[in-house]
Parts: structure tokens; C-alpha cells; sequence
């Protein structure tokens, strides 16, 4: 049959079908399902119909909750729906699924299986998830590759409305929903072939109507509940079957045929394999590799996972078999094994008590669990499990792929075990940076060489764990048989570093067999490239005999116009060397796809693409290899830390060896040192801030907005610089109060992304050339090297005493040390500002609730955390529960915090014999309102524990009591953090609740109007008339007014800030936050890439943001005094049209470009929006409001202890 | 009283043309201009750079963070059919089409020859009556003489020109060396009228800042004069086949008039409307109007013309540059006289 190929990822091969059968939609972003989500919404923006001719109706829900309720609901009416997830959102959708499938409902769930978080959050794959769902009552379908999560999507649709059980359809999580395949895709004549009408109608009619009403969803009682449950088991019971029919009706339509249960291998195999998911690609590669050696192996893949095909899994069985490994992509600790293997045992136990037992003895079956977490599951892996099926006494319960010397679980990977590459494959590996089009180029060169030829192909891309400057991996497969290497290339054809300077830092050759070609991106001419290479790269060029060819496509992009975009410039040499396609035919292709894919953005860009790929040959050059040079000693960066396992550990995971590391060498429970982000030294900027302390002003700009924290203020006495190295720059500090002191604005040039942030916000100019300022951009290249020891020697000075200065001046604000630093956040982010100004004012005694989202990401994202530790070793305590619980999860460190502390109280009275009365009274009395008194708390608290250390005897358990807990006399804030997505979102409930709780708590909302970490999904902070991912239409609805609700509550602080705009309204705006004995909200305007904008221009962004009236500054301050004006605006009434700032962003742009008339519209009202909110906030600033109080009480309670602030309003 | 007036070969029904603004681009406000008694109306100009820019803009900011971290790939949703400034533009002018029944002319402002010249076919198509090509370039290059400049504008009109089949009209600024040769082969090259001229904005610097912004200001009514010695000059040299517009300065129907009687087909506004509002135009022609009874004119096109340099008693007043003269016009303030100091 004449079918169309196409390339796709696993997501776009699923949502194609769900998209197309359903009538409902209900979404919400999740790695690494979202793809499906943003695919059916812009399917709907553009008007695309489902099957029926009808635009499905696509809506994102406030969680994952939500969606599966929605779902449930429209299903109940009678409508197809479907959604989206993972992980996580999975288990946010259990409660519904029982329900859905209770009522024997018809849906599907589509779901990229992703690790649940434990001991760490992980976006990665494995079925930990859909196990988890296994109880739920729903059929589950794995698919194992691209091709079959197109298919068996169908299938499950189809499968659905026969049986009436609804279907969970999983694929693996990246490995399948991110890789690119060529597949076979299905009409919509043979999805109606597959979709039976008289299930869709019979489905219709059991909808709710009140022309034929019904109830569902009773309550019932012991009579008849357990009843009910047993009636629906014919329909599970039938479901096999019905899959059965359904895929020998697809196969007839395609051609491609599935069993429940498919077995792959010797038919005499004794020894086999049963896997569920991508890792039977590898197994399949493996079977056939030891099969041809002589060996009689075999693999069963699990199509149906449940229920359970026991009948089908013995009958796929060689009656031969005697051993059998059973692996699972998931952990259960403490089952006895897996749920696959346990049902693999019960169904043979089963078969064998059977009346004809199928085999003469019992297999033996042993359980191993591979590939947590998306790690690798390659042939070198599979290959022991059958040398370990093979021993006199195999491990009955093992795991693959890591190496474990702590349970000595694990089979050793077999390193020599080669499988014959198909004939004509050719594996190409590519090496680039996030920013210059790397993958986007491969990505391409897939679909390329996917639709305009007959060669299979496979792209998949790994990035890492970094938003700015992060390296990417492109792994691509070409050959003339379908590609069922499901894991990355170690033995290339063809590499290619796009970035020579990540050849000191990656081992790219590492990548490449014997002979491979080499194509490297050289600033260097042919002449001069190699005495520029690393001795450890000219090594393994010439042991390998690589072929090397250089071009320098930085200077070709520059040449056209395309900036640091070489994609088009590498990719027709990649076709020249690699000879996938004849050259010729490889540049037009590739000038088509260009013309294709850019026409919709202009002329220009077209032409400018153009002409980069008519360069890049011509710049192509063969290099001979030369004599490599002596080795160099490596040095580790975490040398000198004082901790073993940053040194040792820490120091692996930065140099890409985590897959190195023994399972002894992890930390049990997750907990990991903090203060490491010091040690990466990236390097990744191009041109970095240099300071001119001759124009400098002293304001601390720079360094309060910069990102990362890499720009720096210090002021010191005059002989703190007295061993300077050479040309250390400082200046005197014009202070009335602090006398004979420097001040130095240093930048850390190995941290600093280049963003530009800094200069960008520098008001300070030069009198004689305006744009020459205090700081200015310039070349890395000139100025790395001699501000590295300036650097080191800025970081030994000793930080200024917290209490000189006053805090509440940005000046002041930045004097203080950051305790939050070089995250890998992106260059210009709008959000780390501020958590470095929060860890700059109360890092060392602070303790962090943090949201899922980007701020957790680049937070705590392994390999480092950024959250780091003043001289005294004190800095902020992170940790991270759940996107959807933060508040919660800060609440109850509160209440730890509360309940220990009045504990410590108690037994300072209970020791004040030992103590002595006057030091409990100082502890107990203590104000703790400036950084003095705070510092004196400490040093009673610290005499406090000497003599605690003393006390023997019967109050020897109360003083060890008190030891543990005396750090909680001290005063400390829980900051609850995390984004809009978050606070408007997925954990409003509980934001809601822990505000209304009355509780001391400081909530800063990190506000960038989007889901940012997932890509920019709408969230309900998203403004009206901006595009977003889940508004492709352009967002018809108002910006919540979050603000507004908390105000609500009368004793909540609340402050809205923009740092761009007003630096010191956010300073005083946090410091009044952590002041208020109750809750508080911060709402921080976040400048993120999602908004379209030049993100070196963050700061001048939020600027106008304020001035236009998008987004006013303001503080509600309760207070208790009678006729207490609480509410106060901080910007003036916009002196600039809404349209301006609008005009400035891509977000708002965009839609005058896809719907001119509804941007229009939206962008009046949005107008409206803003002119109406200034007017309630006009008003709202003449308001009286007061905190009821009991003013006897004056907020002390009897025993001297502050009365918690709900109380007080209660009272 | 007949206000009719030719110009590009269109009959208009008053000499009084609502000039390219932010006005003109409204349909609502379009439609306010035609009813306070537009003769036709020019929409505002499609810039050449703002169509690069714009596309530059999108692509950057579509790029911008793609494909480098595993979470977020990308940072917009997959949109479909972008629109640039042009279509945009062309679909503006088709609603104010539709709306409006006087004459509608695009515009488009180029400097430099290329691709963007398929915008003055587009705009024809969705039926522009004609095209207004403004010519904006500043002759910074120290190394290109006046003449490669000229050039490039010759070749751009006869591009323009070839293009479509409406009138086209070219907008000059008043900087060129030999404007009266220039104006001739303008429309040698396919100009059938030139609106004169141009006001450039010009930059300013905001001393709190000092930065380089750009402020718009509006015309004042000495601002005429130019306009009105060159189509003076240029009436009688061109002859009555090509059509000028005056532009600049004209913010009463005395204005107007001016501009009619040295040999403008119409006079064309922007500041005035902009000020006070498209209803203003009703008073410009009242004032029209009442000047033509009073002096007993009976038609636009019996005064047109009326005070060319061919016309007038003294033909050389618009060559001389009327220094001493116009200085002595000119009384010093009585404090700032010698005598007043001592």
C-alpha cells in the first residue's frame, strides 16, 4: 500500500491521532508530555477539524487535576476527550481515572512516562508513573517506538469504544517522545477503518441528557458496592480480545502487524528476555547479535500491559524456554519484584498449575530493573542479563546499567560486546551550543533526508541540565532499514563540534569510531587550527586516523547577517563529508527546507540562510593531521574544598562522569551540598562588563540586577587592598557614615553569561563620550585573563560588617554578600534578581520552600546548586516538594519552625537554674530587628551551647533537647517560592489557604506571566491579547489580580515590584515583607524569553511595563492604626499608551501578525484593562483600613512571646 | 462654488487631502475624514525598514533560547500564517476601501531598491487609487555624490512605476541640489505628480538620559513657504500634466488657498488634523470657501495657479532669496536697540 512517510517525534506521531478523534481537550504542561498539549492547541488555532470535521475544543486547565476532571465531565456528556501527561500530573489524574473507569467510560490518556519524583526530581523517562496508575482500573498499551505511539494511539481510540474500558497509552519519556523517526503515518481513512461509528454513537448515547436522565456516581453501601465492582469484569475481561481484533484490523489497513504480546528470537530459545517499552529496540539488536553468533535467545515485548495477557505471554513463549529475565523500567521498594516480573511469575505459576502445563519445568524467571530515569539501555547491558540467565544460580532480583557496590545488585555491562551495524547506517554526532542552531539544523537535516529520500532515519538530541550557554548533543541515524537503536551513538561515523572552545571541556571524540571525519567549527586558519587544539584532541585524532576538516562558520554567519547562528553554515558541510545525499542535491534540499521553513518570517531571513549555505563550502578545508603535543595535567576545579564529597562527587558530575559514579558514591536521601555552582566555570560569555571606577556612580545597579550574581559590589577599608594583585580597580566610597573605605564593582569572568544586563541598566556615562559608561561590554578574549586573579583577590576580601550600612538603598543592598549565585539560569533572567537580593538581605538565616518550575530548576538542578554559604557557613536551607503543594510545604516549615521554637523556649526556662536566669532572659527577650540584635542573638546562643555542653546529669536530656534546637532562638523567615504557574495556578488552593492561615510566612511570586520552565504555556497571569503556548490564539481573558485576592484578607502584606523599575520600592518591599509578623506576597515582575524580548533589555522592559501602566507598583501594608491608609502606590499613572510596551514584545506582537483584528480588539481592551485597574488602585490608595486588634495586648502575650498574627486579628 | 480638483488624473471632489498620520490608518477615523469633506486620503506610509526590522525581530525573538534546554525546546507556540507589516498594511487599506468612497492612496517609503516593491502591487490590488512613493534617504555616505543618489531614486520611481498602473505620486524631501532638474526627470521616470515636501523628523537628545530620541513634531504654518515658492517655481516648468500636492504647514483654509494659488492640484494636511481632529477639516473648507465668495472665485480650478511664477507680476521674487529684504522686514525689539541700552 502506498502510505506517506513522515518524520516525527513520539508526541506529534500521538497527538496526531488523539488530536483527530477527539472532541474535548483539556491540557496542562508537564515534561515531556507538553508537546502533545502545544500540538493540539495550535492545531486548534488554526482551525484544524478532528475526524468528524469538527475543531476539537482544546482548554488548559489550572493542573493536571483539572484536566482529568474536565475530561471526566465532557465524557460523561457524551463527547471524545483525551489529554496529556506525566509523572507527576498522572497521579494528579488517579482520582478521575477510578471514576472514569468505574463508569466504564470510553477515553485515552496519552502518556510520555516520566520518572515521579523522589529523592529528586527528574524530567526523565521510565514507567514509574503509569505503574502507579495500574490500580485505576484503565487498559494500559506501551508503545516502544515512534511508529507505535502513532499506531497504538489508534488503537487505543478504537480499542476504547469497543470495550468501554478506558485506555492509558504510554511511550517512554524523551526517548520515545522526543526522537525523531521516520514513520509510516495514518490517514484519516484509515482511522475511520479503525473507529467503529456504532461505538461512537453507542458511546453518544450513554451520555448524559436530561431528555433521558439518569445518575451516576451514587454513594453506596455495603449491600451492593462490592456487587457492583464484580459487574463490570466482562468488559475488562473482553479487552484483550477487542485489542486483538482492533490490531488485525490495522494490520490489514497498513501492513503493520502487533500482538498483544510479540516475541522476537530463536524459536528454540532457552534463555529470553521480557521488556516493555523503547528498550526492546536494544533487546531486539541483542537477540539478534547473540542468535547469529550461535546462541538461542529470544526477546517478548509487552504490547498490552494490562489486563495482564497471561494466555497470549505463554503461547509467544519457545516451549523451549528455561530462563527468563524480566525487566522492569521502574522501582517499587520493598515488593518482592517489579510489577511486570511479578505478573510474568504469577502467569507462568498459573500456566504451569494448569490442567496441560505449556512447559516441561518452570522457568525460571528473574526480575532486573533498568533505565531509571531516562538512563541508557544499550546492547552492552542486555547481553549480561542472558550471560546471567545462563548462571547455575542467577541473581534473582538485579539492575542494569549503573554500577552498585553498596546492595551488589547490579550485572556488569559488557563493554566488548559489539552488534553488527545494519549495512549502509551511517551515525553522525554533532556537538553544539543551545544557541546556535545546532539542533534545529539536525533537526532538519532528519526530515531532509527522511521525506526526500527512501533512507530510514532517527534524531535524538541531548541537552544538558543548563538554560544559558547549555551543550547539546544531536545523535543521528541514516540507513536503508527501518532504525531500531534505541540509544545514543558511541562509535560515529561523523562528528562534528560546532564550538571550539567545547573541545576542551566535552570529550567530542569520544563520540567517533576509527576513521571517522571530523568537521570542526575553527576560528583558526588550516595553518594555525592545529597548535590550538588540545594535546588531548591531536592525541586521539591521530590514534584514531580521523579525517579532520575545519571551517570557520562564526566569521561566514557574520559575513550574512546571521549573528551566532551557524546551523546553516555547518549543516552542507555535514552533507559533503558525510555523503548521506549527492552535495548538490543536499544543498537544494536544504535551501527548500530553509525557503519552507523561514518564508512565513521574512525575506530576509530566507536570504540570509541562503546565502550562509552558498559560503559554507566554499570555506570548507581539509586539515592534515599534525604531532600532538605533551599532555597537559588536568586540574580539578573542586581541589581545594573542604569537602570530600564536593571534591570527590561534585567534581565527576561537572566533568560529565555521573554515569561513572557507584551507586556508594550518591547521597541516600537526596540531600546534597550547597555552595557548588562556584566550582563549574563555564565560560560561556563572549564579551564581558569591564568597570571604569573614574565614571562610577556607586548606585550597586549592576550588580543588583545581573543574574548571576557574577557582578559584584564590595566596600572595604583603604588597607584591605594593600596586596592587590597588579591593576585591581577600586575607588574611594563617598559615604558619610563609613570613613576611609574603597569600593570595587569586580566581575567573576568564568561565571558571567555575557548577557549585558548590567551595562545595559548603568546609568553612570562618561562626560566626554556618552556611550562609553561605568561599565562596558567588551571582548572575554581581552580582559579573561587579567580579571581572573582580580577576581580571586576580590572574592578574599573580607565582606563588609552587615550592620554599617543600612539595607534599605539598592547601595546598601548590594554591599551585602549573595548567597545565591551562577546559576545556570538564562542569560538576562528577570527572576534571579530577586532571589539573590532576598539571599543578599536574609540569606543566612532563611529557609526556602521552592516550586517546581524554572527557579527549582536552576536552583537545584544537578550538577550544582547555586544556593550557596557566607564565611560562617550559614546561607539559605532549600528544598523543593511539589509544583502544586510549595505553600503548603512552607507552611509546615513554619509551623516546625514555631513549634520548635517555643519548645526551645520551654526548656531555656525549664535549664534557667543551669543557665542562669539572666542570659534565658536575654534569649528570650531578645529583639531581633536589626542585623545587631540578630548578631547578638547569635552570640548568646553560641554561649548558649557551650554550657549546654556542660550540663550532666538529670537535665542532661532537656539540654541535649535545647542543644539541637537552639539555632531556632535565632530568627528566621520561610520564603515560599516559585512562579506564576504556581501561585495562580496548579498551587492557588493552597496558596490561598496558607495566606488566609495568618502564619508567618513571605510568598515571592517570580511573575513572567507564563509557564517559563515548560516553554511558555499560558498560565492564569498571562495578559490579555500576548500569545503564549495554550493561547496560540492570543489570550482573550484579563491577567488575574493575585494581589487582589490576598489583599483580601485585610492582614496579608502585599507588594507588587518590578526591580527594572523601581529598585528601591522592591528593596523596601522585601525588607517590610519579612518585617510583617504575618503573611506576606511579593508579586516580582519577571522579565523572561518567553516574552519576546532582547533579554540584555530585561530591565528597560520592566521600566516600561510600569510606565505604561501594564504593571503598578504598590504596597498593602496592614496596619492596626485607625484610619491606616494600608495601600500605597509606588508608580505614577502611565505616562505612555499600553500600545508602546505592547509593540516592544514579541508575546503581544506576534498576534498583530497572525490575527491582526483580534490583536486589535485585544489590545483595546487590554488598554481598558489597565486604564480600569489604575482607577481601582487610585481609589484604593484613599482607602481606610485597619487590622482589627486588641490594642490592650500591643502584640505580646503574658510570657513575652510575640502573639501569632492570626490570633491578634481574631482576637 | 465648485471645489472639484484634479489630481493624478483623479477628480476629487475638494482640493483639501487628508496627508499621511495615524488618522488616516483608521478606518473609523478614515471615515470622519471623508465625511468632514477629505477629497481623498493618504494612508500612512509602509516602510521599507520596517519590514526588515520586523522580520528580523520575529525571527530573533522565535529563536531566542530554542532547542537548548530539555524542558523548554521552544518558547512560542507553532504559529501559522504570519502576516508582516506589508500584508498588514494591505489589509488595512482594503477595510478603509470598503469603507471610504473617496479616493484612497497608498503609500509606501523606501530608500533603497528591492523585494519590498511588490507592496505597490498589493496595495493596487486591493484597490488603491493610486500611490504616494516617499523618497527618504539622508546622504550621510561621504563617499556617494549627489548624482549616485539621484540615481537610486530615478531607478526606484521607474520600479515603482513598472509595477503598478495607478497614479503615482512622489513625496521628495526639499534637500536635493537641483530640485528643479530633478522634479523633471521624476517624471521622466513615471512620476505623474510630486508632493512637496517631505518633513523629516528629526532626532533630539534628552539631556536627563542623554540619549538620542525621536520626537514628532508638528508642522507650524511658516513651514508653508517652501512648498510654496518650489510649486511656484515648478508649476509653469512641469505644466499643467503633472499634478503637485503641497504638504507642510497648511493648517487654515488661507493655507490652502495659497498652496492653490501657486499651482498646487491639492493641499494637504497632517498637523492641523492631528491637533484638532478630522471634524477640522469642515472649518479649513468654511474658510475656503468664504474667502473664494468674498473674492468671487467660483471654482478651485479658476484660481489654481492663479499666483504661479508664471502668474505673477513679479516672477523673480520666488528665485531671489529676498535677503535684504526680508531682513529689513524684520524690527528689533525696542530693549535690544543700541539706543534702548544707553
Amino acid at each position: 500500500m502506498d502510505r506517506r512517510w513522515e518524520c516525527l517525534d513520539g508526541n506529534e506521531a500521538a497527538a496526531r491521532v488523539a488530536y483527530a478523534l477527539s472532541e474535548v481537550i483539556s491540557i496542562y504542561p508537564i515534561t515531556p508530555a507538553s508537546g502533545m498539549a502545544e500540538h493540539a492547541d495550535d492545531w486548534a488555532a488554526a482551525k484544524r477539524p478532528n475526524l468528524w470535521g469538527k475543531v476539537p475544543d482544546v482548554i488548559e486547565m489550572q493542573s493536571e487535576g483539572g484536566a482529568a476532571g474536565t475530561m471526566h465531565g465532557a465524557l460523561q456528556k457524551g463527547a471524545l476527550a483525551t489529554t496529556f501527561t506525566a509523572s507527576q500530573g498522572l497521579l494528579l489524574m488517579i482520582p478521575n481515572m477510578f471514576k472514569i473507569a468505574g463508569e466504564l467510560t470510553p477515553a485515552v490518556i496519552h502518556v510520555a512516562a516520566r520518572t515521579i519524583a523522589t529523592h529528586a526530581l527528574s524530567i526523565f523517562g521510565d514507567h514509574s508513573d503509569v505503574m502507579h496508575a495500574r490500580s485505576a482500573g484503565w487498559a494500559m498499551l506501551a508503545a516502544g517506538s515512534v511508529q507505535e505511539a502513532h499506531d497504538f494511539a489508534a488503537i487505543a481510540h478504537a480499542a476504547t469504544l469497543r470495550s468501554r474500558v478506558p485506555f492509558l497509552h504510554f511511550f517512554d519519556g524523551f526517548r520515545t517522545s522526543h526522537e525523531i523517526n521516520k514513520i509510516a503515518t495514518l490517514s484519516d481513512d484509515d482511522l475511520r477503518a479503525l473507529v467503529d461509528d456504532d461505538d461512537v454513537l453507542a458511546f453518544r448515547r450513554r451520555g448524559l441528557t436530561p431528555e433521558a436522565p439518569v445518575v451516576r456516581g451514587t454513594a453506596q453501601n455495603p449491600d451492593v458496592f462490592f456487587q457492583a465492582r464484580e459487574a463490570a469484569n466482562p468488559y475488562h475481561l473482553a479487552v484483550p480480545g477487542i485489542v486483538s481484533e482492533v490490531m488485525d484490523v490495522f494490520a490489514e489497513r497498513t501492513g503493520r502487524r502487533y500482538g498483544l504480546v510479540d516475541y522476537h528470537g530463536a524459536p528454540d530459545a532457552e534463555r529470553v528476555v521480557v521488556i516493555m517499552g523503547s528498550g526492546s529496540g536494544a533487546a531486539e539488536e541483542t537477540v539478534d547479535a547473540l542468535n547469529a553468533a550461535g546462541e538461542r535467545v529470544g526477546v517478548v515485548r509487552i504490547r498490552l500491559f494490562q489486563p495482564f495477557p497471561s494466555a497470549e505471554l505463554i503461547a509467544a513463549l519457545p516451549s523451549t524456554v528455561r530462563a527468563i529475565a524480566v525487566l522492569d523500567r521502574t522501582k517499587e521498594p520493598g515488593a518482592v519484584g517489579e510489577p511486570l516480573y511479578l505478573d510474568v511469575v504469577a502467569a507462568l505459576a498459573e500456566a504451569m498449575d494448569a490442567e496441560t502445563p505449556p512447559f516441561a519445568t518452570t522457568p525460571r524467571v528473574i526480575g532486573g530493573r533498568y533505565g531509571l530515569s531516562s538512563k541508557e539501555m544499550t546492547p552492552s547491558m542486555i547481553k549480561p542479563i542472558f550471560d546471567e540467565l545462563d548462571a547455575p544460580r542467577p541473581k534473582r532480583h538485579f539492575t542494569v546499567g549503573i554500577h552498585d557496590d553498596v546492595t551488589h545488585l547490579s550485572l556488569p555491562m559488557d563493554r566488548d560486546f559489539t552488534h553488527p551495524r545494519p549495512d549502509g547506517e551511517v551515525q553522525a554526532v554533532f556537538i553544539g551550543l543551545g544557541s546556535d542552531g545546532t539542533v534545529g539544523a539536525n533537526k532538519a537535516s532528519v526530515k531532509i533526508i527522511g521525506e526526500g529520500t527512501d533512507l530510514h532515519v532517527q534524531g535524538y538530541f541531548v541537552y544538558d541540565s543548563k538554560k544559558s550557554g547549555s551543550v547539546t548533543v544531536s545523535h543521528l541515524r541514516f540507513g536503508p532499514q527501518p532504525i531500531r537503536s534505541t540509544y545514543l551513538i558511541g562509535n560515529a561515523d561523523f562528528v562534528a563540534c560546532h564550538q571550539f572552545g567545547l573541545l576542551a571541556k566535552a570529550d567530542v571524540l569520544g563520540f567517533a569510531r576509527p576513521g571517522a571525519t571530523f568537521l570542526l567549527n575553527s576560528p583558526y586558519g588550516p595553518d594555525e587550527v592545529w597548535d590550538h587544539l588540545p594535546p588531548a584532541v591531536q592525541r586521539e585524532l591521530v590514534e584514531k586516523r580521523i579525517d579532520l576538516w575545519t571551517i570557520d562558520a562564526f566569521g561566514v554567519a557574520a559575513e550574512v547577517g546571521m549573528g551566532n547562528r551557524i546551523n546553516t553554515v555547518m549543516q552542507p558541510c555535514f552533507f559533503q563529508l558525510s555523503g548521506v545525499l549527492p552535495a548538490d542535491e543536499a544543498i537544494s534540499r536544504i535551501k527548500a527546507w530553509v525557503t519552507a521553513t523561514y518564508a512565513k518570517r521574512g525575506e530576509s531571513i530566507v536570504a540570509r540562510n541562503h546565502a550562509a549555505i552558498d559560503r559554507s563550502l566554499e570555506r570548507l578545508v581539509h586539515v592534515p593531521l599534525g604531532v600532538p603535543a605533551a599532555p597537559e595535567v588536568p586540574v580539578s576545579p573542586t581541589e581545594h574544598d573542604p569537602r570530600a564529597f564536593v571534591r570527590d562527587v561534585t567534581s565527576a558530575l561537572i566533568a560529565g562522569r555521573g554515569d561513572q559514579l557507584p551507586v556508594s558514591a550518591l547521597p541516600v536521601d537526596g540531600t546534597f551540598p550547597t555552595g557548588t555552582t562556584q566550582y563549574e566555570k563555564r565560560a560561556i560569555a563572549q564579551q564581558i562588563p569591564v568597570w571604569d571606577p573614574a565614571i562610577c556612580i556607586d548606585c550597586g545597579k549592576c550588580a543588583a540586577v545581573c543574574p548571576h550574581a557574577t557582578i559584584r559590589m564590595k566596600v572595604f577599608p583603604t588597607d584591605a587592598v594593600a596586596d592587590a594583585p597588579d591593576g585591581f580597580k577600586s575607588k574611594e566610597f563617598k559615604s558619610r557614615d563609613l570613613l576611609d573605605h574603597r569600593l570595587t564593582i569586580q566581575v567573576a569572568p568564568d561565571d558571567c553569561t555575557g548577557c549585558g544586563v548590567c551595562v545595559e541598566v548603568c546609568p553612570a556615562k562618561d562626560r566626554t563620550e556618552i556611550r562609553h559608561k561605568a561599565i562596558n561590554m567588551e571582548p572575554v578574549e581581552l580582559h579573561r585573563d587579567v580579571e581572573r586573579p582580580r577576581w580571586d583577590f576580590f572574592q578574599s576580601i573580607a565582606p563588609l560588617d552587615r550592620s554599617l550600612l543600612p539595607h534599605d538603598t539598592v547601595k546598601g543592598s548590594q554591599v551585602l554578600e549573595p548567597l545565591f549565585e551562577f546559576s545556570g539560569a538564562c542569560g538576562g533572567c528577570g527572576e534571579t534578581p530577586y532571589l539573590k537580593l532576598v539571599s543578599q538581605l536574609f540569606g543566612d538565616r532563611m529557609i526556602v520552600a521552592n516550586a517546581t518550575g524554572c527557579s527549582s530548576i536552576y536552583g537545584a538542578n544537578l550538577p550544582t546548586t547555586p544556593w550557596t554559604v557566607n564565611a560562617q557557613g550559614r546561607g539559605p536551607a532549600w528544598a523543593n516538594s511539589l509544583f502544586e503543594d510549595n505553600a503548603e510545604f512552607g507552611l509546615g516549615m513554619r509551623l516546625a519552625l514555631d513549634a520548635q521554637a517555643d519548645h526551645a523556649r520551654v526548656l531555656l526556662q525549664r535549664l534557667a537554674p543551669d543557665l542562669g536566669p539572666e542570659l534565658v532572659r536575654d534569649l528570650l527577650d531578645a529583639k531581633q530587628e536589626t542585623e545587631a540584635e540578630i548578631a547578638a542573638q547569635r552570640r548568646r546562643v553560641d554561649h548558649l551551647r557551650q554550657l549546654l555542653r556542660g550540663i550532666v546529669g538529670a537535665r542532661e536530656a532537656d539540654a541535649q533537647h535545647l542543644l539541637a534546637l537552639s539555632g531556632d532562638l535565632v530568627k528566621q523567615g520561610i520564603w515560599i517560592i516559585g512562579g506564576d504557574g504556581w501561585a495562580y495556578d496548579i498551587g492557588f488552593g493552597g496558596l490561598d489557604h496558607v495566606l488566609g492561615s495568618g502564619r508567618n510566612v513571605n510568598v515571592l511570586v517570580l511573575d513572567t506571566e507564563v509557564y517559563s520552565n515548560t516553554g511558555g504555556q499560558a498560565s492564569k497571569a498571562t495578559p490579555r491579547a500576548a500569545v503564549a503556548k495554550f493561547a496560540a490564539a492570543g489570550k482573550g481573558n484579563g491577567k488575574k489580580d493575585l494581589g487582589a485576592i490576598a489583599r483580601a484578607y485585610g492582614n496579608v502584606y502585599v507588594a507588587q515590584v518590578a526591580m527594572g523599575a523601581n529598585d528601591a520600592q522592591t528593596t523596601k518591599a522585601l525588607l517590610e515583607a519579612a518585617a510583617w509578623p504575618g503573611p506576606s506576597l511579593v508579586i516580582a515582575y519577571s522579565t523572561c524569553i518567553a516574552h519576546g524580548i532582547d533579554m540584555s533589555q530585561s530591565m528597560a522592559h520592566q521600566k516600561e511595563a510600569v510606565k505604561s501602566g501594564y504593571w503598578p507598583l504598590y504596597r498593602f501594608q496592614p496596619s492596626e492604626l485607625e484610619g491606616g491608609q494600608p495601600f500605597k502606590l509606588d508608580s505614577k499613572q502611565a505616562t505612555v499608551p499600553l500600545a508602546d510596551f505592547m509593540n516592544s514584545e514579541t508575546r503581544f506582537a506576534a498576534l498583530q501578525r497572525t490575527d491582526p483584528e483580534r490583536a486589535d480588539e485585544l489590545a483595546q481592551l487590554a488598554q481598558a484593562d489597565a486604564d480600569e485597574r489604575w482607577r481601582y488602585y487610585a481609589q484604593l490608595a484613599e482607602i481606610e483600613r485597619s487590622v482589627p486588634h486588641l490594642p490592650a495586648i500591643d502584640g505580646e502575650t503574658a510570657d513575652g512571646a510575640e502573639t501569632p498574627i492570626e490570633q491578634r486579628v481574631e482576637a | 462654488m465648485d471645489l472639484t480638483t484634479d489630481y493624478l488624473g483623479l477628480q476629487l471632489r475638494s482640493p483639501l487631502v487628508a496627508s499621511a498620520s495615524p488618522l488616516t490608518g483608521d478606518p473609523d477615523l478614515a471615515v470622519r475624514l471623508e465625511e468632514a469633506g477629505a477629497g481623498a486620503i493618504v494612508l500612512p506610509s509602509l516602510f521599507e525598514e520596517e519590514i526588515l526590522s520586523e522580520e528580523l525581530e520575529l525571527n530573533r525573538s522565535l529563536e531566542q533560547g530554542t532547542e537548548q534546554f530539555a524542558e523548554a525546546l521552544d518558547y512560542f507556540p507553532r504559529l501559522e500564517g504570519f502576516s508582516d507589516a506589508g500584508d498588514r498594511y494591505v489589509m488595512r487599506l482594503e477595510r478603509i476601501k470598503r469603507r471610504a468612497s473617496v479616493p484612497i492612496i497608498g503609500s509606501l517609503n523606501a530608500a533603497t531598491p528591492g523585494g519590498w516593491v511588490r507592496y505597490a502591487k498589493r496595495m493596487e490590488e486591493a484597490g488603491a487609487d493610486a500611490l504616494e512613493l516617499n523618497l527618504y534617504h539622508l546622504a550621510v555616505d561621504p563617499a556617494r555624490t549627489a548624482a549616485a543618489m539621484e540615481a537610486t531614486d530615478l531607478e526606484l520611481i521607474a520600479a515603482v512605476r513598472d509595477a503598478i498602473a495607478i497614479p503615482l505620486a512622489v513625496k521628495l524631501s526639499p534637500y536635493y541640489s537641483a530640485i528643479a532638474n530633478f522634479a523633471a526627470r521624476a517624471r521622466e521616470h513615471g512620476a505623474d505628480g510630486l508632493v512637496l515636501f517631505n518633513r523629516f523628523y528629526q532626532p533630539d537628545l534628552d539631556l536627563e538620559t542623554l540619549g538620542v530620541v525621536h520626537r514628532v513634531e508638528l508642522s507650524r504654518p511658516w513651514e508653508l513657504r517652501l512648498p510654496l515658492r518650489w510649486i511656484a517655481i515648478l508649476r509653469p516648468q512641469l505644466g499643467p500634466g503633472v499634478s503637485l500636492a503641497a504638504t507642510s504647514g497648511i493648517h487654515t483654509g488661507l493655507d490652502a488657498l495659497k498652496a492653490l494659488m501657486v499651482g498646487a492640484n491639492v493641499a494637504m494636511m497632517t498637523s492641523a488634523l492631528l491637533r484638532n481632529g478630522p471634524e477640522y477639516l469642515r472649518t479649513v473648507e468654511e474658510e475656503l470657501w468664504a474667502w473664494m465668495a468674498e473674492h468671487e472665485y467660483q471654482s478651485v480650478a479658476e484660481l489654481r495657479g492663479s499666483a504661479s511664477q508664471a502668474a505673477v507680476d513679479d516672477p523673480a521674487a520666488f528665485e531671489r532669496a529676498n535677503y535684504v529684504r526680508t531682513l529689513h522686514s524684520w524690527s528689533t525689539p525696542s530693549h535690544l536697540q543700541p539706543s534702548a541700552r544707553t
